[in-house]
């Protein structure tokens, strides 16, 4: 039949090829609907860090979730560089989060004290100084009175990694389809049917990974995802001789030598735009972060839309109500895209759940006592 | 950022620019003219300010009546910045940009892009090699610096400028080696169709006309209908290879200067995600404007090249025609007047463009010069050529952004000005669809680059103002309370 | 200036009248030229024969100017200390110390805002 295959993706992202690409090392059958080239794409905006400290304050199955992506990614790099020759340059050699005060670094201090005191102290990282900083960052400067460091950091070339998944679903046989957008999904029989952009899809199992479309689509599997979007913007300056070995949260040097700085946090609904009150007070942190990079020009300043829920955290569900449908839904698609492929795919494909992967349930937003934020 | 307040902002000192920063000024508008050269004329009259009666001869007439726009633009009134870079225009109407190394901003009442044309793309074999040129480049050094080829020059591709070179180059005494023309019998027979506005606009076709004899009187080799080319070279240019009628011609040669049409600058239009249509007879984009120019974006208008090439007759009627709308809407003219204001400009754009037709058809560039082969770079700054652009296509993306994720195609300094043309349609050819499906770079500020520190000094600038405006809330409180 | 540059400024003899451009005197890596006042940089250093303005910074391969107006980007030079500046843009002035932009920009110390107000909030 045409246009069926053993599962379905919906979304041809960081999220939704990840997992194909894992569906697809589990031997399924695997087909992908994308939107067209003017949607909005999270993916296109995403920072690059694959990043641990700081996350799951509060909540430490996030905090281990995400440490057991970092820790499988130099495997999932291995995996897209022999099956594609696309070296997606992952560099784990860990990271930074600058402080600008002393409030700051006690702050953030405690924050990391706290995460590590719920994972019974495995939760490697130091608080340092400015001198021991500028030991390590040479270019730091001095406005910079001291930072967090965990060795657990890193980052990789978000744009090759869409590259290389998209090529490697390719070279195993997944069939994408551009271009179009999935309006309805249906149970048919013991599987489903999916309308997307006038054509019918045919699936076993159907695993939504749309980013801001999951919120309409979800519900149609009774899942319950409420993501909303949430503005970063983010510049690109021009490419300077290397003078950065480790990520910091809100400056980065990538391997083509440009450097990327962010970011703001923005509840103004589906506007990717920039403003320039924002631009300059990222590049005024850029500048003080790093007081050399005042002479280097921007080049390109965008908008990028997190698919926020409203704890900020995953949701990863699959339907009680209809088996075989599943959500697959975060912000952080660089980071966790190891445990997308690697572990959300075999649990879609064999059943077998990996631990921890039940706090993700968007049931946990239906708690009417509850007030959410998500202050990352 | 402080904002001023400006009624009319424009963008471009050129003669839409100034024709319509002359009108508004005129008719009692708070006008400010932003211009990133250090003296008006845009491109076409660039340095007219500061010319002489040299200059003035080479170039010819049309060059020399720009003198005269220019004169009634600084006895305006409308205020002028020099060097000052627009780095970003939004839908709100605030305009950024920088002028000596500090970012300012003004708030308008409305604005007008006046951006004007730039040369279109002309990707063939060996294109970036040093001592490859525009001949709009070419214009732009005699213009201002009376700077010439030292030695016999090579003219490549079509389209009226190309001749006028030539012709300036002539008077000017520089010898031209051939003119490789691109030009060949299928495109005067579609041209054929377009005679009659032609003969409309029979002024402009007489000086064309005489601008070709003049140089074929002088003897300079010309080689029509010329197919493959194609600029050799390691380092820099050595020769130009081409074929005609068949037989393949090499010319050793260390400059050439290209040329097939200009193409209307919409990196601001893009970036308000205005409105723009594919324009199959100017193979470019142009904004939607309806007859007074505004975009879609409420505010904001459009004139000149940037809206559709016209030349610089056209563009100065265009940019009157924006200016007096903008005067109406803002109560200084009631309709009545507006319109009888309008008739003699409507009325000399229409004339002036009923040669365009004839123009667009006659020197279209040719397929190969805007599809090239796999080996050409399409993206100079990023180095991606045609080859590695199908290859993304084939990955499946459809359009110029995913082609830009993939391959950093548009990612470079010059962000997407030289290669976006070149790759919706390279796209469109692969997926075979129309240009007009495949759409545009996501154009993004900023419109041209501003340093990190510009940026940070001016955040600075903003915080201390809030601290000021702190103490002197809190100031005024304390009083009161005291009182 | 050099013979065998390949752009020059037309001669004084040259039809239309006999005309004195003044010149001014900058140096592009460190070699002495003399150049038209005036001119924008890429044109004096053009007309003083300098064939090779940049490399770039993806492959190495040697650039110059193209467009001349601001648009195309390849007549990125290091003018006076400062890289990357597209040299078509920026009037010559006497005592310029112009340098080929080799691949990417270095980081220069910069001593960056003095002060600035330490609290974001």
């Amino acid at each position: 039949m045409m246009n069926s295959s053993d599962v379905l993706v919906i979304g041809g992202g960081l999220v939704g090829t990840a997992v194909a690409y894992g569906l697809a090392r589990e031997g399924l059958k695997v087909g992908v609907l994308d939107e067209g080239d003017d949607a909005f794409r999270a993916s296109r905006g995403n920072f690059g860090l694959v990043w641990v400290q700081g996350k799951g304050y509060g909540m430490s199955p996030y905090a281990t979730w995400t440490r057991g992506s970092a820790t499988r990614w130099p495997m999932l790099r291995e995996y897209l560089l022999g099956e594609t020759d696309i070296d997606v340059q992952l560099q784990q050699p860990g990271g930074f989060h600058f402080c600008f005060s002393e409030t700051e670094w006690q702050e953030r201090a405690a924050r990391l004290q706290a995460i590590r005191d719920d994972l019974n102290g495995d939760y490697p990282f130091e608080m340092i100084g400015h001198a021991e900083l500028k030991r390590r960052l040479p270019a730091v400067g001095p406005q910079v009175i001291g930072a967090s460091y965990s060795p657990m950091d890193g980052h990789a070339n978000p744009l090759k990694l869409l590259r290389a998944l998209h090529t490697a679903c390719g070279k195993r046989g997944v069939k994408m389809t551009s271009g179009v957008r999935a309006q309805r999904i249906e149970r048919d029989g013991s599987g489903f049917v999916v309308d997307a952009g006038g054509q019918r899809f045919h699936a076993g199992r159907v695993v939504l990974a749309a980013g801001l479309g999951n919120r309409t689509l979800a519900p149609q599997v009774g899942i319950h995802a409420p993501v909303a979007p949430n503005r970063g913007q983010v510049l690109i300056a021009e490419r300077v001789a290397h003078f950065l070995d480790f990520p910091t949260t809100y400056v980065r040097q990538t391997d083509e030598g440009t450097v990327q700085i962010g970011d703001s946090m923005e509840d103004v609904g589906f506007n990717d735009g920039v403003t320039a009150d924002v631009v300059s007070h990222i590049a005024w942190r850029g500048v003080r972060s790093f007081p050399a990079l005042g002479e280097v020009k921007l080049v390109r300043a965008w908008g990028a839309l997190r698919v926020l829920s409203p704890d900020g955290f995953p949701i990863y569900q699959q339907s009680a109500t209809c088996p075989g449908a599943y959500v697959v839904t975060c912000h952080s698609g660089v980071t966790l895209a190891a445990a997308h492929a690697l572990r959300v795919a075999p649990w879609i494909a064999r059943d077998v759940a990996p631990a921890g992967i039940e706090h993700f349930s968007g049931e946990r937003f239906l708690q009417t006592d509850k007030v959410f934020t998500h202050g990352h | 950022m402080s904002a001023n307040q400006v009624e009319l902002v424009i963008v471009g000192a050129g003669p839409a620019g100034m024709a319509a920063a002359t009108l508004a000024a005129q008719r009692g508008l708070s006008v400010t003219v932003l211009d990133e050269q250090a003296a008006p004329g845009g491109q076409i009259y660039r340095a007219i300010t500061q010319t002489n009666a040299r200059r003035l001869n080479i170039l010819g007439p049309d060059y020399a009546a720009g003198g005269e726009l220019a004169r009634a633009f600084a006895a305006s009134g409308a205020k002028h910045e020099r060097g000052a870079s627009v780095w970003q225009v939004t839908a709100e109407r605030t305009v950024d940009y920088v002028q000596d190394g500090v970012v300012k901003s003004l708030q308008a009442g409305s604005i007008i892009l006046c951006s004007g044309a730039m040369e279109r793309p002309f990707p063939i074999p060996g294109w970036t090699l040093p001592g490859v040129l525009t001949a709009g480049a070419a214009q732009i050094l005699l213009k201002s610096a009376e700077v010439v080829p030292s030695q016999p020059v090579v003219l490549a591709g079509c389209g009226p400028l190309l001749y006028l070179l030539g012709w300036q180059y002539l008077r000017a005494g520089v010898p031209i080696r051939a003119i490789v023309d691109t030009t060949d019998s299928a495109d005067y027979r579609r041209a054929l169709a377009h005679l009659g506005g032609a003969l409309k606009g029979w002024r402009q076709l007489a000086k064309g006309l005489k601008l070709m004899r003049a140089l074929k009187r002088a003897g300079v080799p010309f080689h029509q209908g010329a197919t493959n080319l194609a600029l050799e070279g390691t380092d820099a240019l050595a020769a130009i290879r081409f074929t005609v009628n068949g037989s393949a011609q090499r010319i050793p040669t260390e400059v050439v200067l290209l040329h097939q049409g200009v193409v209307p600058n919409t990196q601001i239009s893009w970036s308000l995600r205005a409105q723009h249509r594919w324009d199959d007879a100017q193979l470019c984009w142009v904004p939607i404007t309806d007859t007074w120019g505004e975009l879609d974006v409420p505010g904001i208008y459009v004139a000149g090249d940037s809206r559709g090439i016209g030349g610089a007759q056209a563009a100065a009627e265009q940019g009157r025609l924006a200016a007096l709308e903008i005067v109406h809407r803002a109560g200084r003219i009631d309709r009545a007047a507006r319109d009888s204001l309008a008739a003699p400009f409507t009325r000399a754009l229409r004339e002036t463009l009923h040669i365009r037709p004839f123009l667009d058809a006659l020197y279209r560039p040719k397929d190969a010069n805007r599809i090239p082969a796999d080996e050409v770079t399409v993206c100079r700054c990023e180095e991606v050529t045609a080859g590695q652009l199908r290859g993304i296509v084939k990955l499946g993306c459809l359009g110029p952004n995913q082609a830009k994720s993939f391959g950093r195609c548009g990612m470079g300094p010059c962000q997407g000005r030289l290669c976006g043309l070149t790759v919706t349609e390279v796209i469109a050819d692969a997926r075979g669809v129309p240009p007009a499906e495949v759409g545009y770079y996501r154009v993004r500020p900023p419109i041209k680059p501003v340093t990190l520190g510009e940026l940070a000094v001016a955040h600075d600038a903003a915080l201390k103002r809030a601290a000021a405006q702190r103490d002197e809330t809190a100031a005024e409180a304390q009083n009161s309370s005291a009182r | 200036m050099v013979t065998d540059s390949l752009f020059k400024v037309l001669p004084a003899d040259a039809p239309g009248g006999a005309i004195d451009t003044g010149t001014v005197t900058i140096t592009f890596d460190g070699k002495a030229l003399r150049v038209p006042q005036g001119a924008s940089v890429a044109a004096a250093l053009l007309a003083a024969g300098v064939e090779r303005f940049r490399t770039t910074p993806v492959s190495g391969a040697a650039r110059a100017p193209y467009c001349m107006m601001g648009v195309c980007f390849e007549c990125l030079v290091e003018i006076d200390g400062v890289a990357n500046r597209q040299s078509c843009l920026v009037p010559v002035a006497d005592g310029m110390a112009i340098r080929s932009q080799l691949g990417m920009r270095e980081l220069n110390d910069f001593i960056g805002l003095a002060g600035g107000t330490g609290d974001e909030r």
